[in-house]
């Protein structure tokens, strides 16, 4: 009951709100459309040296209030600019670390069980297997249309690299050093940002033929080919002869460049690993954070039931599903920017109404200046449009000095912060673009309303005043 | 002031400046209506020297305002020219303002942060002519009412006269048909109240129709009619004091 009585008041709170903001639209466009009309009637005077002339007059006449009004709307600006190059510096933070691998991927990797199972006791290690790989590849959110795994992989684990891992020593000619060896599927391509440069990627023959093919990244060929075109080179693995077929470039740091991959079957067969498998890996297309978790479920589901482990068991596999942690971190980010974007806007607005409010001031200040105006033959709207163009005048100039420290401060900021956090902190010129129209638009409606007032002046009353 | 003479308008169309009839103004105090103007019925031949009379609260105030088309009324016919005043856009009324009207007022309102030839210059500005030009004309017209060489000064510089001497070249300069003066000489002095009288009786002298507000029955008699407000009417010529009326109606029929 009292929920109910609760949903209702909020609700009826939330319509008035839109209704509110719709209403404050509303009044916003007609007053643009009433000053595009001005504009239009007084365009001759746009240009005019005599009108600009009688502007800065104004404003010379008011130094104080001019600065204090600029300063209001700079200040603004100049936070909203700075703030909104943080929010991007965070996003390009956020995107730089997921930039390694997809953001739909997902990886399952065999470990050590840790809890007792169908008569099988704790810590056992566990493989997969090629089987595991086929079945896997049919996971998908049950109903019709569901999504499921677009590109499939898997990798067998080279052991007895240099450093303990799948550092492999890779020679050619006398050049030789240790690079990471991925033993995987063609599909892997699609799991990592990366793209193939020149020849090409893994295939399904490579597979099914168990070639020697394998595919370099750029650091390798770098290293080993300096310059010569490696595509058809022979390399020599651990002593196995491979022929490089591709090179691929990443988005992410130097050290995905600087690996090699090569078909799981050929590498099972070279290195000892029969039919085994480390790790399944696969992109799952357009689904959100839920259906990658129902997706991932269902794989861990058909490897409990093959291998005999508890499908709750924590350690048994472990599983990093990109899509959740991206979409956690995104939301994160979202806020933050969201947060950042509302503080700054509210910030500048409040620069605007100090605009709007000085302006008020001075329209009242100038009650006499205007009679006199019309009575002299100033029609409402060249009054409108005088105050308008000062008020644009104003903001705009205040907007563009505060537009150019965010920016410069923005520009330090990316030579001195470089972190995982915060990346390049820019604004695009269309935001700036964006935000320099929206400040024109905003000076304009500042000023607005106080010309409205000031076109309904009343020479009759003013001029009487004593 | 007979009534026959406006039955006949067709004949005083062409030489008449301006033309009331029967016009009426309230204004809404509250819920009350304040009747301050009453069936006025009023003609200024072209080329009149006029001045309009009355006790303060007479109406002559929003009487001025009405003919200087800067305040609306709500009932009969204002005449001005050939034009008919009645609902004009703001537009319009301001044109005819700017090119049949020069106001004249008692607190001479000139813009302070102007010269005196800027000041002079502004009605030009709103017809659209060149600061150059402007500037131009407005120093012929400085230099008729004798003050060339306080061209480049403000208003606080200068005296009262100075300033409604100054206040009356921005009234010539846009050679309007008519002048509407505001108690011009209510914050001079007598002496220089005189001048400014000559100054008015000038304007008159070349053609332009004049009409002054006062109080003052020693501006007044300058003129060649006074009309007289009385609680928001015209007062007919028998009501007036013998010794003050003038033969300017007979003039203009």
């Amino acid at each position: 009951m009292l929920v109910a009585l609760l949903t209702a008041i909020a609700i009826g709170i939330g319509a008035l709100v839109a209704l509110g903001v719709l209403v404050l639209l509303a009044i916003l466009v007609i007053a643009l459309l009433k000053m595009a009309w001005v504009a239009i009637q007084q365009r001759r005077d746009l240009f005019s040296l005599d009108r600009w002339a009688e502007v800065l007059d104004t404003i010379r006449r008011n130094k104080t209030r001019t600065a204090l009004t600029m300063i209001s709307v700079a200040w603004g600006i100049f936070v909203l600019v700075f703030l909104l190059g943080l929010g991007r510096g965070l996003d390009n933070g956020l995107r730089h670390t997921f930039a390694r691998d997809a953001t739909n991927g997902v990886w399952v990797t065999a470990s050590k069980t840790s809890i007792a199972h169908d008569g099988y006791d704790v810590g056992r290690k566990l493989t997969f297997d090629n089987r595991d790989y086929e079945r896997a590849k049919s996971a998908k959110v049950p109903g019709p249309g569901g999504q499921g795994i677009d590109h499939m992989s898997a990798r067998y684990f080279i052991k007895g690299g240099s450093f303990g891992g799948g550092e492999m020593l890779t020679k050619r000619n006398n050049k030789a050093n240790a690079f990471q060896l991925n033993a995987v599927y063609p599909d892997s391509i699609y799991l990592a940002a990366q793209f193939v440069e020149s020849g090409r990627f893994l295939v399904p023959a490579d597979i099914d033929q168990r070639r020697k093919s394998a595919v370099i990244g750029r650091g390798v060929r770098d290293y080993l080919f300096e310059g010569e075109n490696p595509i058809g080179q022979w390399i020599q693995i651990v002593g196995v002869p491979f022929q490089v077929v591709g090179v691929f470039s990443g988005q992410g740091d130097a050290e995905q460049e600087r690996q090699i991959y090569i078909p799981v079957t050929t590498a099972q067969l070279a290195f000892n690993g029969g039919d085994k498998i480390n790790m399944l890996e696969f992109t799952i297309g357009e689904a959100n954070a839920e259906e990658a978790k129902v997706i991932a479920d269902q794989v861990v589901a058909q490897l409990a039931e093959r291998h005999h482990f508890d499908p709750a068991d924590p350690q048994a596999v472990r599983v990093h599903n990109n899509v959740e942690a991206f979409e956690r971190f995104s939301k994160i980010f979202w806020m933050i920017s969201t947060f950042v974007i509302l503080i700054g806007g509210f910030t500048l607005a409040a620069g605007v109404i100090g605009v709007s409010n000085i302006m008020m001031i001075a329209v009242k200040e100038r009650t006499r200046e205007i009679g006199v105006r019309k009575a002299l033959g100033a029609t409402p709207s060249s009054i409108v449009f005088m105050i308008i163009q000062e008020a644009v005048f104003l903001t705009g100039i205040a907007g563009l000095l505060g537009l150019s420290a965010g920016l410069a401060l923005l520009e330090v900021a990316a030579r001195t912060v470089q972190n995982e956090f915060v990346r390049n902190p820019s604004i695009n010129l269309d935001v700036g673009i964006a935000a320099t129209i929206a400040l024109i638009i905003a000076g304009a409606l500042a000023g607005y309303f106080p010309a409205r007032a000031a076109a309904r002046v009343n020479p009759v009353h003013t001029l009487r005043d004593q | 002031m007979s009534r026959a003479g406006y039955r006949a308008p067709l004949a005083l169309a062409s030489s008449a400046v301006l033309r009331l009839e029967k016009v009426n103004k309230y204004y809404r105090v509250g819920t009350h209506s304040l009747h301050v103007l009453r069936d006025i019925e009023l003609e200024v031949a072209d080329g009149e020297f006029v001045a309009i009379m009355g006790a303060s609260g007479s109406g002559k105030s929003t009487l001025l305002n009405i003919l200087g088309i800067l305040d609306d009324y709500d009932s009969g016919d204002y005449w001005l020219g050939d034009t008919l005043i009645r609902n004009l856009t703001e537009r319009r009324a301001a044109n005819y303002r700017n090119r049949f009207i020069g106001f004249v007022f008692q607190s001479f309102n000139l813009l302070p942060f102007k010269t005196a030839l800027e000041n002079v210059a502004l009605p030009l500005y709103y017809q659209g002519i060149t600061r150059r030009k402007r500037n131009q004309i407005a120093m012929q017209y400085l230099e008729r009412v004798g003050l060339r060489d306080w061209a480049e000064h403000t208003p606080a510089e200068m005296s009262g006269g100075q300033k409604q001497r100054v206040a009356i070249a921005r009234a010539l300069i846009g050679k309007p048909r008519l002048i509407l003066a505001d108690e011009p000489t209510g914050a001079l002095d007598s002496e220089t109240s005189q001048q400014i009288m000559d100054l008015m009786s000038e304007i008159h002298q070349t053609g332009i129709t004049v009409l002054v507000v006062t109080h003052d029955s020693d501006v007044a008699a300058r003129t060649q009619r006074i009309i007289r407000l009385k609680d928001g009417k015209v007062m007919s010529p028998h009501e007036m004091l013998p010794g003050t009326s003038h033969p300017g109606m007979q003039v203009a029929t």
